[in-house]
């Protein structure tokens, strides 16, 4: 599953800014595993700009075929199921880039990411926007956003947060926040001091740098 | 156990009777002893270590090459046939005229481009069409091997294949790739000669047999046993061919190289030129005379006792053995590139079995693609023109031939002429 299969494609600026967010938070020369890498965009720039060993997994057949073509190595596979195949510590940097709504267990998903990788970086739409709040609580509609534009009946959003939902989620699984980035909707990037109710309130993407945490069981299937 | 009761004789004759013609007991026997082929010749000086414990010498290699070798001798790319092909890969069989096994991905223009790359392909060890078998002179006797020829093993053949490769003074393969036993081919060439494969495409294939694809085999075995004309693998000598038994084993074999719901669409339960049944054991059904075709045509190309040996030497892969058990072991370390490939309808070779390697090499932290690619047409997918498979391939090997700093390809030159 793909950001651009999920999503419809948002305003390239603000699909460019998450990239550069994302590949910002990965130091040069790492190993780096994108799940749900699409045509391999995000790899094919951390290829080029940070010189990484970049690997991927799509589970589009044609998205591993673009990755093929680009000379990634990417393995089509689905995150739910295929992430427990890898080796502890295999990585550096796991990253999910805005496909975490879209797994069967998110809360897996994000522990097999901290147990093959040092590092996880995640970005997600966050469902406590204001907009979103206020169609559904004042419109009394599901949402339809730019960037969550599927009718409630067909969308593969089927496990969307906020912000708010994702920490707790970090907090229960035991990881560590090691940096959070929230955008507006023109993908500028909020004050790192802003509370997280503002956060959860005007942050229309987040991305979010975890570290497993010292206590953390390491799943296992 | 043979299956030498009247009953079950009676049965394959009445097979034979509706085949075309008696097969030709000479034709491939011609192949095997002067092949339409160049031929390596590996003297006493250069025996052959066997999986089986013993040497062989002398022996030879018949193979096929296509386009040029580049002067740093780093664009040759070797094709591993499968268990009943053979080093025709992109031109006309010298017995049957038909156009190369895999002239679909083999050719100018195609993913293994002649133009590009200098391309490879040998007869297996214990194959029919000028490689060392069992229909060859046993030097010794002055007759043919049969079954005096040690056991060879998927290691025998990749052995021998890289001295192949030595003789035409290749250090490294940009690419090896084969499906089937070609696969295993591949993924035994990774393993055991790391630092000379740049890149390999194992596809539709298997780390090991699995009870399955050996019982499928014994079947095929028991029936080329089970002819009279077999004469315990000296029917040669005899001027004979254990036809029937042979054409047997093709055509059980053949069901398993198609999807159930292949053979549906393209037979159902279709009577073969007839308005109803005729109460007999002739051939009613249209999947009836397509497999007594295969069977007929197959045996006029193929020696029935290269067929035991080459499925011997599948039935015995099992690559994690030689590595402690562990398949990851057997890839620790490799800097090879690798494009794993299988197809959604293949039951011989499942997309487990292709995920069981990808796992391996993950573990093993080798550079791994992994494609399924989505079709009906089962196991043969992989010589077939499926659009998925070839664009995989073609991108596949041109993103290597950019790691490898090959010259890119027209289109490719276009799209960073854009940029």
């Amino acid at each position: 599953m793909t950001a651009a299969s999920i999503l419809p494609p948002p305003q390239t600026t603000v699909t460019r800014i998450d990239l550069l967010l994302v590949a910002g938070m990965v130091e040069i020369g790492s190993r780096v595993l994108d799940v749900g890498c699409g045509d391999g965009e995000l790899l094919g720039l951390l290829a080029d700009t940070k010189g990484v060993d970049a690997r991927g997994m799509e589970i589009s057949q044609k998205g591993v075929n673009d990755c093929v073509t680009r000379g990634l190595s990417v393995v089509q596979g689905d995150a739910d199921v295929d992430l427990a195949d890898y080796p502890d510590d295999g990585f550096d940097y796991v990253i999910l880039s805005q496909t975490l709504q879209a797994t069967r267990n998110p809360r897996l998903v994000l522990e097999q990411m901290l147990r093959i990788g040092k590092r996880a970086i995640v970005s997600f739409p966050n469902f406590g926007h204001w907009r979103i709040r206020w169609q559904l609580a004042l419109r009394g509609h599901m949402p339809l956003t730019q960037n969550l534009s599927y009718a409630w009946y067909e969308t593969p959003n089927i496990h969307l947060c906020s912000i708010r939902d994702f920490v707790s989620l970090v907090d229960l699984i035991d990881a560590h926040i090691v940096k959070a980035v929230a955008m507006d909707r023109n993908g500028a990037q909020m004050r790192v001091n802003a509370p997280w109710w503002a956060w959860n309130l005007f942050g229309e993407q987040a991305v979010f740098l975890l570290e497993r945490g010292e206590g953390q069981v390491t799943p296992r299937r | 156990m043979l299956l030498n009761n009247k009953r079950s004789v009676r049965k394959i004759e009445q097979v034979a009777l509706l085949t075309d013609t008696p097969p030709d007991s000479q034709s491939n026997l011609t192949e095997a002893a002067q092949p339409h082929s160049p031929v390596a010749v590996f003297d006493a000086s250069q025996p052959l270590a066997m999986s089986a414990g013993v040497a062989l010498s002398p022996f030879s290699i018949a193979y096929q090459t296509y386009g040029e070798l580049n002067a740093e001798k780093s664009n040759a790319i070797l094709l591993c046939h499968a268990l009943t092909g053979d080093q025709h890969v992109a031109n006309a069989h010298p017995l049957t005229g038909k156009p190369g096994w895999w002239s679909a991905l083999v050719g100018p223009g195609r993913p293994f481009d002649t133009a590009k790359y200098f391309i490879i392909c040998s007869n297996v060890l214990g194959g029919c069409m000028g490689t060392t078998g069992p229909a060859s002179t046993n030097p010794a006797t002055g007759k043919p091997f049969g079954l005096d020829l040690p056991m060879v093993t998927i290691a025998d053949m990749v052995r021998a294949q890289a001295m192949l490769i030595d003789r035409l003074g290749i250090e490294t393969l940009f690419c090896v790739a084969g499906g089937s036993m070609g696969g295993m081919q591949v993924l035994q060439w990774a393993a055991t000669y790391p630092e000379r494969v740049f890149s390999a495409m194992p596809i539709a294939t298997a780390a090991r047999h699995s009870s399955q694809n050996i019982a499928f085999h014994e079947v095929g075995r028991q029936a080329i046993m089970a002819d009279p004309d077999w004469r315990g693998g000296r029917y040669l000598e005899q001027g004979l061919r254990p036809s029937k038994g042979l054409a047997v084993a093709r055509m059980a074999a053949h069901i398993t190289y198609l999807s159930e719901e292949a053979l549906q669409r393209k037979f159902g339960r279709k009577l073969q030129d007839r308005a109803g049944p005729t109460f007999s054991f002739d051939a009613d059904f249209q999947v009836e005379n397509y497999l007594r075709y295969q069977g007929s045509t197959f045996v006029d190309r193929f020696d029935a006792n290269s067929y035991l040996y080459v499925t011997r030497a599948c039935d015995y892969f099992d690559l994690a053995q030689d590595y402690g058990g562990s398949l990851a072991l057997a890839f620790k370390h490799s800097k090879t590139r690798f494009c794993v490939v299988a197809f959604t309808s293949d039951w011989l070779y499942t997309t487990a079995e292709s995920r069981a390697i990808v796992h391996a090499l993950n573990a093993g932290g080798a550079s791994v693609s992994f494609v399924e690619i989505s079709t009906d047409k089962g196991h043969d997918a992989f010589l077939l023109d499926e659009p998925d498979f070839i664009a995989t391939t073609r991108g596949f090997l041109r993103g290597a031939a950019r790691a490898r700093g090959l010259p890119q390809d027209d289109s490719s030159k276009n799209e960073s002429a854009k940029t």
